[in-house]
């Protein structure tokens, strides 16, 4: 088993929470990982991505090769499109479709939806707006994740128990905000799969 | 024990703290930062009574750890690769000195430049000081390597340069420790004169310094992290050094390369070896995650021998980080690259953030300056150098620390006038003290705004030593009091701040002008850390 996947975002947003969730999962479920973050000068405001790769065998190289990866997860529609060169020609391109509007020529709404909904595999998803639905505009990663959980070949179960470990010490009530975060983004991708197979 | 999921920099850090290490010194700088901030959060290391200091700069910090060695002690000093010029000075004459107790430097580069101004090679600064250069693959082997480095330090009694780059610095992985080793007891160098460098000693010690390269090459050659695996096609022969190795068995099934593969760690390059190699294959091609090291050293300058592939003949592009895929090209493999970017997709700078106090204060200093034509703002590193973009477009140069003030006064002294310096507080402090005190001393005609938000930035806000002390350096420096003026960077002061900014870039001399509000970042994580300590306090209650 391997899933090599790029997470993808503005600084700020939090793509770490999405990779530590994730992490934990795998490391649980006895996988080796590597993960490659970015730090410094970029975080402010500018497009983050971080290189997340599983595998039950060692794994050589922190990067992802081009063309290679599994998966491309996003918190802004415009930047899972900017890591494009990095998915494989069978990967998926799971994205929030929320915009993070922070520059001058951000394009035209329309258009980017229209270019996401062009991609062969893709969950695309409101992520922010379901979060707020369910009380827990801060869980938005959480319903990205979700959507994400049918393509990780990691025990459903296992990435609960990861909120779980993550959110202890924040109380009951954020654990089930974030599981029910990361459920109702798994019912939206079970959804689109179906229609997308039809 | 159980495997920890640790940054590069972490696995350093925590080899430190296993390996005996007794003081840490740095001056924060991407992607060098977490390694001392680990040992600073670290309960194992307080109760071990490690010290973990930010120095006012990289020299500071390198003199600080130097003399812990001297102490007997091992120490540890970390730095981003530019910090190395910094701290160039003592680190050069280190390795002259020699080390008593163990003494790792480590130098982290940033190929690609993801934050920095270049992307120098700190091997080559290694090589020039004739020291022994460790330069890790993986998070495993930059744990393993601070032992081994602490080990080599103390056998050969000289420092040893650990050269690490960005990807490996911020790329998580497991890593499993070993036992804690106890630090070492005070011990003084047996030869008293041992860090006294007037000439007549320091001609001895450097006779000594190079008598004992053959020893270090020797070292290498024995090394556990240089080693070859040999294969069957030896039309290519492979040298991989650090990470480039994971870049190039990435590449094939099962991670096996047909070639014979040489993989490089520790330096002085090791001879024999490379000859070895050399001798057995048809043509020679060298991975080196940073610049062509051990490929110009193998072409010579008249490159007459086999052929060489690597950086020098395009095989690999001459700048810029490796990656798995420039590794397949210069194999002569395809490029598995995927789709194109599509064209609506456009750059996103980093930028300030949301209420940073340098947002107002380059609007007003903009403002301040709009009778004058442009080109005539000299900056620093720091988060202000974002100034640089839009909307501001406020600054002209960002070179090194501390250059925003001096080169303010270069231009002044050829006649441009009005002449602004933009400097942090931490900068100032930093590399920017020296240059005010020139400018003062020739009474130069230059405006220097400290931008004073209390803490190192850029970095992830570290503490800034300039802290409550920036006006009493200035006056001290001989900059006029009256000329000293504080502001508060908010809209609502905007006319009197801006009075006073014009009236300051008016005088006719050296004035200070220092913007003070906190850093937006540490401010919300002060308050949150706040608003917990009172939450469990309530709780207690
Ligand atoms: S980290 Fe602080 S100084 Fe840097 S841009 Fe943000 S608010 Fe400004």
């Amino acid at each position: 088993m391997k899933k090599d996947i790029i997470l993808a975002g503005v600084g700020g947003q939090g793509i770490l929470s999405i990779a530590a969730t994730i992490g934990t999962a795998a490391l649980n479920a006895g996988l080796h990982l590597k993960q490659a973050e970015v730090h410094g000068m970029s975080q402010r405001g500018g497009d983050v991505q971080s290189n997340l790769r599983i595998s039950d065998r060692d794994i050589a190289s922190d990067l992802i090769p081009f063309g290679k990866a599994d998966m491309i997860i996003s918190v802004e529609p415009m930047e899972s499109l900017r890591y494009l060169p990095m998915l494989s020609p069978e990967g998926w391109l799971i994205t929030n479709t929320k915009p993070y509007i922070n520059i001058r020529n951000y394009p035209e709404m329309d258009k980017l939806l229209a270019e996401i909904e062009s991609q062969p595999r893709h969950i695309s998803l409101d992520a922010d707006e379901i979060a707020r639905e369910l009380g827990s505009p801060k869980s938005a990663n959480m319903v990205i994740l979700g959507a994400a959980s049918p393509f990780l070949d990691i025990e459903y179960k296992e990435l609960q128990e990861a909120i779980r470990n993550i959110f202890r010490k924040k109380g009951d009530d954020v654990i089930q905000v974030n599981l029910d975060a990361l459920q109702a983004g798994r019912d939206v991708a079970e959804k689109q799969i179906k229609l997308s197979l039809k | 024990m159980q495997k920890l999921l640790l940054l590069g920099d972490e696995a350093i850090a925590q080899g430190g703290i296993d390996a005996g290490m007794s003081g840490i010194y740095a001056y924060p700088g991407t992607p060098s930062t977490e390694i001392t901030e680990y040992v600073m959060h670290s309960k194992e290391a307080k109760s071990l009574n490690i010290t973990a200091a930010w120095g006012a700069n990289e020299k500071t910090a390198m003199e600080t750890a130097l003399g812990m060695s001297y102490a007997g002690k091992r120490a540890m000093v970390c730095m981003k690769h530019v910090g190395l010029n910094v701290a160039a000075d003592a680190f050069v004459n280190s390795a002259i000195t020699g080390a008593n107790g163990g003494l790792i430097v480590v130098a982290a580069d940033d190929p690609s430049m993801h934050s920095s101004q270049n992307e120098q090679d700190s091997r080559f600064f290694g090589k020039f000081a004739l020291m022994p250069i460790l330069e890790p693959g993986n998070q495993q082997e930059a744990y393993d390597m601070v032992h081994y480095g602490f080990e080599l330090s103390e056998k050969f009694r000289i420092p040893v340069l650990m050269r690490i780059t960005t990807r490996l610095a911020h790329s998580r992985s497991g890593v499993e420790r070993r036992e804690i080793r106890k630090q070492n007891d005070l011990k003084l160098p047996e030869n008293l004169k041992q860090f006294i460098l007037l000439p007549a000693n320091a001609r001895r010690q450097y006779k000594h310094l190079l008598s004992n390269q053959s020893a270090f090459i020797d070292s290498s050659e024995k090394s556990p992290f240089n080693y070859l695996i040999d294969n069957p096609d030896k039309k290519l022969g492979i040298i991989a050094c650090g990470l480039a190795y994971n870049y190039l068995i990435e590449n094939f099934e099962d991670h096996h390369v047909p070639h014979p593969v040489l993989r490089i760690g520790q330096y002085p390059v090791p001879e024999q070896m490379i000859n070895n190699l050399y001798e057995s294959c048809d043509t020679i091609l060298v991975l080196e995650d940073g610049a062509p090291l051990i490929e110009e050293l193998l072409r010579g300058l008249l490159n007459k021998g086999k052929t060489i592939k690597g950086r020098l003949d395009g095989t690999v592009p001459r700048d810029g980080e490796l990656n798995p895929n420039i590794v397949a090209v210069a194999m002569g493999m395809t490029d598995t690259r995927g789709r194109d970017i599509p064209s609506l997709v456009t750059s996103r700078p980093p930028s300030l953030c949301k209420g940073c106090p340098h947002i107002y204060s380059y609007n007003a200093l903009n403002e301040a300056l709009s009778e004058f034509y442009k080109g005539r703002v000299f900056s620093d590193i720091g988060c202000y150098t974002l100034g640089a973009l839009e909307p501001f477009d406020a600054i002209n140069s960002c070179v090194d620390m501390g250059a925003s003030i001096t080169m303010a006064k270069g231009a002044a002294d050829a006649g441009l006038l009005p002449s602004v310096a933009v400097i942090g507080d931490s900068t100032f402090t930093h590399s920017g003290m020296t240059g005010l005190l020139d400018a003062v001393n020739a009474n130069s005609s230059i405006t220097v705004m400290i931008l004073d938000n209390g803490t190192t930035g850029m970095t992830g806000g570290q503490d800034s030593a300039a802290v409550g002390k920036i006006e009493n350096i200035c006056e001290a420096l001989g900059v006029h009091k009256d000329h000293i003026r504080i502001l508060n960077p908010l809209q609502k002061y905007h006319e009197e701040n801006l009075a006073i900014m014009k009236e300051e870039i008016a005088y006719q001399g050296v004035s200070v002008i220092i913007p003070r509000r906190e850093c937006i970042q540490t401010l919300t994580r002060r308050m949150r850390e706040e608003k917990k300590k009172q939450a469990t306090e309530k709780a207690e209650a």
